[in-house]
């Protein structure tokens, strides 16, 4: 299988601004705690448009709570989130606009077919049936999937479950795409599809991507790195500097030296 | 950090968007309950139990004598075809509400919540969606039962739509604000004791209200009280071509007063906090 074309359109008008003046997300002093637990603590960085960012961090480091926060799914507790430009407590319909979200827990119809999941996505977004049925025959053509277009989502492999997802979340043509550890359960070929997918969307569409994740060989030279620990941003910056002043040689050993961790989870390189 | 500022001016959303979304979330709904038979049938064996087995057993015991909107004497089974149709939407309402609120639908809870249209609109999209598919089930129960010699006029079956919207939306938004707001009626047991069965039992579903009366004024009190009740009158009337205007107004005003309890209270972080790691970090 080759690796799947990316799927968005080609921005038709570019930017009006400088992309470093307006980020594709910012997240600016995020707090949120859940009762007595916090979970996250005065978090704050930026993503740019046409960047991939990492967010690394272990399990329970609060990668989901600040994705729930950024797609309002749960109220901002304290601080500010902004999707270029617009503040998603206040203005969170021209926000959610601009976002594209891939979750971690499966969330398609596994009754429905390709096509019934797609249309679900784009009526969501109130994009009318004629442009969405077109959209999504686009799409699917784009992710290899045109064939299986009436087939229940349930018979599709984990693999082709996770583009579908990605597709979906392109749909509405968003800036900036966020991804909860998108590649969890999969084998090393989708994997490595899943990925290649994503990085040329970045580099081909323009798209600022934040990618949440706990494996290390995810992570490219040139990536953005966000290291967040416990609910605390540890570092920050592209990922050699992060890497060279933790004073490591490489992500993983970083990663070690900032969190202090004993051993790794299953998964890192 | 850089000071936010905004790049494109916001747009706001046509009501033609609306509608579309409005549509495709009852149009998914509907899709999702023709492929889970066993749901519509458990949905339609529960009220066809009731109608084959408990009212042919009561037919006896039980004389109704003429009572609005009724002109002449009714069998019992008669009687309680309403109640059952506003059964079948208190079940439906409470299931499809207890879904949204915990576990089971919350990924996709997740997706519609990632609309940029306002999550209130969404959330009363839902619940209309959950109210066609409980117009599915009762629409296949009064066929079973025109064959069991229920047999409304037959311009009856075009009238008690419009009840039966609004009490699957009354009943829905309360499922929904009963869920969202009562930490320990998070299962389906807990709703049905707590529920469900106090709200038939204390309703005029089985029994008219003049008859409780003389047996308990306090039992009487508390099934005029029920909203179940007007839901089960305004249906009733509805069938047969009638308003009952004291229902209307009793569930027009519990279904604004519900839905917007419901929206106010839904907090979609407590059907996540509880999936545990595995949902994320909870």
């Amino acid at each position: 299988m080759t690796s799947p074309a990316p799927i968005a359109e080609p921005r038709e008008s570019a930017p009006k601004l400088d992309p470093a003046a307006v980020p594709a997300l910012s997240i600016d002093a995020v707090s949120h705690a859940y009762g007595q637990r916090r979970a996250l603590m005065d978090v704050s960085f930026n993503v740019q448009p046409a960047s991939f960012t990492a967010l690394l961090g272990l399990n329970g480091a609060g990668k989901s709570t600040l994705f729930s926060l950024i797609t309002r799914l749960f109220g901002i507790q304290s601080g500010r989130v902004g999707i270029f430009g617009h503040d998603v407590s206040k203005s969170p319909g021209e926000a959610l606009r601009l976002l594209g979200v891939v979750f971690q827990p499966r969330t398609l119809d596994l009754d429905l077919s390709l096509t019934q999941n797609l249309l679900y996505h784009a009526a969501l977004h109130g994009i009318s049936r004629r442009e969405a049925a077109a959209r999504s025959a686009e799409l699917l053509g784009r992710i290899g999937l045109s064939e299986r277009a009436g087939s229940k989502v349930r018979d599709l492999s984990g693999g082709q479950m996770r583009r579908l997802e990605i597709a979906r979340a392109l749909l509405h043509r968003p800036r900036l795409l966020l991804l909860d550890e998108p590649t969890v359960g999969l084998d090393v070929k989708a994997r490595a599809d899943i990925i290649s997918h994503v990085r040329q969307l970045v580099t081909e569409q323009g798209i600022g991507v934040l990618w949440a994740t706990h494996l290390f060989d995810e992570i490219m030279a040139g990536d953005d790195l966000v290291v967040l620990h416990q609910g605390k941003v540890l570092a920050q910056g592209p990922m050699n500097r992060v890497i060279t002043e933790a004073g490591a040689q490489d992500v993983n050993t970083a990663f070690m030296r900032l969190t202090g961790a004993q051993t790794m989870p299953g998964g890192g390189a | 950090m850089s000071s936010i500022t905004s790049r494109d001016a916001p747009r706001g959303f046509s009501f033609a968007e609306y509608m579309t979304c409005l549509t495709g979330i009852v149009w998914r709904e509907g899709l999702r309950f023709l492929h889970q038979r066993e749901r519509f049938v458990s949905a339609l064996v529960r009220p066809l139990v009731w109608l084959f087995i408990f009212a042919a057993g009561f037919r006896q015991v039980l004389g109704i004598s003429i009572i609005p909107p009724y002109e002449t004497y009714i069998l019992y089974e008669v009687y309680i075809a309403p109640g059952l149709m506003a059964m079948i939407q208190l079940f439906n309402g409470m299931q499809s509400s207890l879904s949204m609120v915990y576990d089971r639908e919350m990924g996709n809870m997740r997706t519609l919540l990632v609309s940029p249209l306002p999550r209130g609109f969404l959330l009363f999209c839902k619940l209309l969606a959950g109210t066609a598919v409980s117009l599915l089930q009762v629409y296949a129960f009064l066929l079973i039962a025109w064959f069991w010699d229920i047999t409304p006029p037959s311009s009856g079956y075009l009238t008690v739509l419009p009840a039966l919207i609004l009490s699957g939306l009354m009943l829905g938004s309360l499922g929904m604000l009963i869920s969202s707001g009562i930490k320990q009626l998070e299962n389906f047991a807990g709703v049905m004791n707590f529920v469900i069965f106090p709200m038939f039992f204390a309703s005029s579903a089985l029994y008219p209200l003049w008859r409780v009366q003389e047996g308990s004024p306090y039992l009487y009190y508390l099934c005029e009280a029920n909203p179940f009740t007007h839901a089960v009158e305004l249906i009733r009337f509805a069938l047969y071509g009638q308003v009952n205007w004291i229902s209307l107004a009793v569930v027009a005003s519990c279904t604004i007063v519900f839905m917007i309890g419901a929206i106010l209270a839904y907090d979609p972080s407590r059907g996540l906090a509880r999936r545990g790691p595995a949902g994320g970090e909870g």
